[in-house]
């Protein structure tokens, strides 16, 4: 009996594993696919054929796609944003989830349920009134700033770096007190050092999310040079319908940088998701 | 009480505590400017037909319009399925990958957690292109060389109302797991291995174990998955926008896409902001639901 149960035992952790890599196989294939059909000669047809393995590799695709007049602009644009994102949320999210996590103040609890509760609403809701807002009254259409001032600080943010800094030691924040420092000193020399790991997983999500940011970018700007990289793909999927191989070529180099971001600090990514999320 | 009770004033709450509201003073500005505003705005524009130049009131005529709209009622029932078609499978698909993972050794596990996320971190956009092409109506598209290996026709899976739906659901399933799984693999680390010895030694097998420590208590972690994972799939747009443009036939027409349309396409803010409306209240009634239904033995 006992040898029927390991043998059992065994081919169960065959069945699984075959399952396992099965699934990854069908997870990783079309992302495989994509990077492989990139380097397709002679893709501008319908009748593109898949090919496991490129014969005659090229990078044509990649040529066509940047022979577009602002595909260099559309990256360019991508990173100013995303950037400016990451790093107003740096400091303003981390300043507030500072104040939630560790100081007392009159309302404290009440504020930061207020600001939770804003997860809860549907994008839809505030969507046509944000619009109308920075668009309409704000006369921000079509800039930069528009597509930023939505996201300066996001509640996800907050509440991750609050669930980070509760953590914290509070120790050490009153000896910063007792020798003098005021709280921002408190909060620059103290907390923001301790927090770095913490801080690092807030930029790389913040940073990817608004890399691939499409819906709100798409609604506010209006011409080509002030499209994000995303939205340039998506209009260029409607502009070249039949170039499968620079469409190809050009979701390859968007995709590139949050790859090697995710391999890179593959760490901190799979912790990030988990610090925010379960303890609600 | 030997001090003396000073009066509870703005001046003296600002002089003892005004630091720390500097500390929250941004996201309070935008919580004020870009939430409360906009919500209470919205709501507003509801009960109005919307001109730049001075809206007019109609009262619930843009509420009525919704609700006697065939197209919407069609919306709510297209985005009913593809929740319904995806979000339990997704979860599902992340329990059995997660269970599957736990038992391996530390470096498999990283392996397989970090495939199956890889995903999650390309945009909406890239994966809606590589699948645009995965379900291309010619024999070009991998789905139709695939279902051509058997001798059987191609199928235009976008072009027809029978199969696009189910191929925006089938893409969901494979390519939306990502987070989940690595949240369960959390959860699941923390749960005592001892838990599980003693289950064995009273005698239950791995089916008894996942039923009464497992499953259970994972519940908190499922619930979290449902309650975000009906939010995202209420807001699908990059899918619909790039592969079917809600046709044919509005059978892929999801009401945030019909919302989109409305109001950006024919600029009717009073109409599309009534629609967000309902929408935001099936959304808050199906949360309430679930929290009642799921956390009924959750411990928090």
């Amino acid at each position: 009996m006992g040898a029927r149960t390991r043998i059992l035992a065994r081919a169960g952790r065959g069945a699984s594993m075959l399952f396992l890599l099965l699934w990854v196989f069908l997870t990783i294939l079309p992302l495989y696919w994509m990077a492989s059909s990139s380097f397709r000669p002679g893709g501008v047809t319908v009748s593109f054929k898949p090919e496991w393995v490129v014969a005659n590799p090229t990078l044509d695709p990649y040529r066509r796609f940047l022979a577009q007049p602002y595909s260099l602009r559309w990256f360019l644009n991508s990173i100013v944003i995303a950037g400016v994102i990451t790093g107003t949320n740096l400091v303003f999210a981390s300043m507030a989830g500072y104040a939630f996590a560790k100081l007392q103040f009159p309302g404290r609890n009440a504020i930061f349920w207020m600001l939770l509760s804003t997860m809860m609403i549907p994008g839809e809701v505030t969507l046509i009134p944000l619009y109308i807002l920075i668009i309409n009254v704000m006369g921000l259409g079509n800039t930069y700033l528009a597509m930023v001032i939505p996201f300066i600080t996001t509640v996800s943010n907050i509440f991750l770096l609050k669930q980070y800094m509760s953590s914290l030691p509070s120790a050490l924040m009153d000896a910063g007190r007792i020798d003098g420092c005021s709280e921002l000193g408190v909060f620059f020399r103290i907390i923001v050092p301790m927090s770095l790991p913490g801080l690092a997983v807030m930029a790389i999500f913040t940073f990817v999310t608004f890399w691939n940011i499409f819906f709100w970018p798409f609604l506010v700007t209006t011409t080509d040079d002030m499209r994000t990289i995303q939205v340039g793909l998506a209009l260029f999927r409607y502009a070249q319908a039949t170039d499968y191989g620079a469409m190809m070529a050009g979701s390859t180099l968007a995709a590139i940088p949050m790859f090697l971001m995710f391999f890179s600090l593959q760490k901190y990514f799979l912790q990030g998701i988990t610090i925010g999320a379960v303890k609600g | 009480m030997g001090q003396m009770q000073q009066p509870f004033t703005v001046k003296r709450i600002m002089r003892d505590y005004g630091a720390c509201y500097v500390f929250i003073l941004v996201p309070v500005l935008m919580f004020l400017l870009f939430k409360l505003i906009p919500v209470v705005y919205g709501l507003v524009t509801s009960f109005q037909k919307y001109k730049v130049m001075g809206s007019s009131w109609v009262g619930l005529k843009n509420y009525g319009r919704a609700l006697t709209d065939p197209v919407f009622w069609k919306a709510m029932e297209v985005t009913s399925l593809f929740t319904l078609g995806t979000v339990p499978v997704t979860i599902g698909i992340a329990l059995l990958l997660s269970v599957l993972i736990h038992p391996l050794k530390k470096g498999w596990q990283t392996f397989f957690k970090a495939s199956f996320y890889l995903p999650t971190v390309a945009s909406g956009v890239i994966i809606t292109m590589i699948w645009l092409w995965i379900f291309e109506p010619t024999t070009a598209g991998l789905f139709n060389m695939f279902i051509g290996l058997f001798g059987l026709e191609n199928v235009n899976w976008l072009g027809q109302s029978r199969t696009a739906l189910p191929s925006f659901i089938v893409m969901t399933w494979l390519s939306s797991h990502g987070s989940a799984v690595i949240l369960y693999m959390a959860s699941l680390g923390s749960i005592p291995r001892s838990l599980y010895e003693s289950a064995e030694i009273d005698g239950a097998g791995p089916a008894r174990s996942f039923r009464s420590i497992t499953w259970p208590l994972l519940k908190p972690t499922t619930l979290y998955l449902l309650v975000i994972g009906v939010i995202n799939s209420f807001q699908v747009f990059i899918q619909i926008y790039l592969m079917t443009m809600g046709g044919p036939n509005f059978a892929t027409t999801t009401i945030s896409f019909l919302i989109y349309q409305h109001a950006f396409e024919y600029y009717d803010f009073g109409l599309a902001s009534a629609e967000s409306f309902l929408l935001a209240i099936v959304i808050v009634a199906i949360s309430i639901f679930q929290f009642k239904f799921l956390s009924q033995d959750v411990e928090y």
